[in-house]
């Protein structure tokens, strides 16, 4: 059974990236996004990880790619690019030759490590029908008792994210009026 | 019997692993800057299946954490690069890449 989830949430992680790197419309893109962040998702419930499944559908397949299919439907770049054109001529041999040798570098080290991985922490309560929040209460009391400062950071990055996109995208008015 | 093969935790890494070389082909293959950014949550996503698989093969909560605040981080990382996006966009239109290599505005 579990190989079976495997597989198919396996064949939706690839198939989507693989379309986000060859379809040639953004739109289409996006949506092959989408299939691989369900994979993921998918992938993450099979890991007891239920709490960041459901964060995952929310924040990367709701949020994000809206966010993109909003920008690409605001700027109206919906217009399929020719993928066929490679203005570098050896671009596309070197960025194969890069990402394949990235790709086996880090599956070299994962084979070399493997017998290194011992269960060695402090255990990960498996989400049950009886206990159905235990996943989301262990995270809960990690975030905010050992990580707490790191997530009060990440309040001041997502502040600091809101201003200057803000700033950014504002229409400056010509002849210093905007200011 | 293949009913009997169960999947461990390295077909994961390894799953993780080619799901990170497609995202750096596609950053280094992709013009449009928007697809280029979906090859980065591509690569983003690989390095979150890791955490979460590392995470239940050593039995620790903190890979989990680590993922949240990845996510965080890759929110604001979207809004940020959108944000430079839609800036530049809309003083020239219909750019790639290779249209961006002076910074001069």
């Amino acid at each position: 059974m579990e190989l079976v989830v495997f597989v198919l949430a396996a064949a939706m992680v690839l198939a989507g990236a693989l379309g986000v790197i060859t379809r040639s419309n953004p739109v289409h893109a996006a949506l092959s996004l989408v299939l691989t962040l369900f994979g993921i998702a998918v992938m993450f419930v099979s890991h007891n990880a239920h709490f960041l499944a459901a964060v995952q559908v929310i924040v990367y397949a709701g949020a994000i790619v809206v966010l993109f299919l909003f920008v690409i439907m605001l700027l109206g770049v919906d217009r399929a690019e020719d993928v066929n054109i490679e203005p570098l001529t050896v671009q596309r041999p070197l960025a194969a030759i890069v990402g394949a040798g990235v790709m086996g570098i880090i599956i070299a080290a994962i084979v070399v490590a493997d017998d290194v991985l011992v269960t060695r922490g402090s255990g990960l309560l498996a989400t049950t029908v009886e206990k159905p929040d235990d996943n989301i209460r262990q995270l809960a009391r990690s975030i905010f008792s050992d990580n707490v400062f790191a997530f009060e950071l990440t309040s001041v990055l997502l502040l600091v994210a809101v201003i200057g996109t803000v700033l950014m995208a504002r229409r400056v008015k010509s002849n210093g009026e905007g200011k | 019997m293949i009913a009997a093969i169960q999947p461990t935790e390295t077909w994961y890494l390894v799953l993780a692993a080619v799901l990170f070389g497609i995202g750096t082909f596609g950053v280094m293959v992709r013009r449009n800057p928007l697809v280029m950014f979906m090859c980065i949550e591509l690569m983003l996503n690989a390095v979150n299946l890791t955490f979460v698989s590392l995470a239940s093969a050593i039995n620790d909560v903190n890979g989990q954490v680590v993922v949240f605040f990845v996510m965080v981080v890759a929110a604001a990382e979207v809004v940020v690069g959108l944000g430079i996006v839609v800036a530049i966009m809309r003083r020239r239109n219909g750019i790639t890449a290779d249209d961006l290599t002076a910074l001069k505005g």
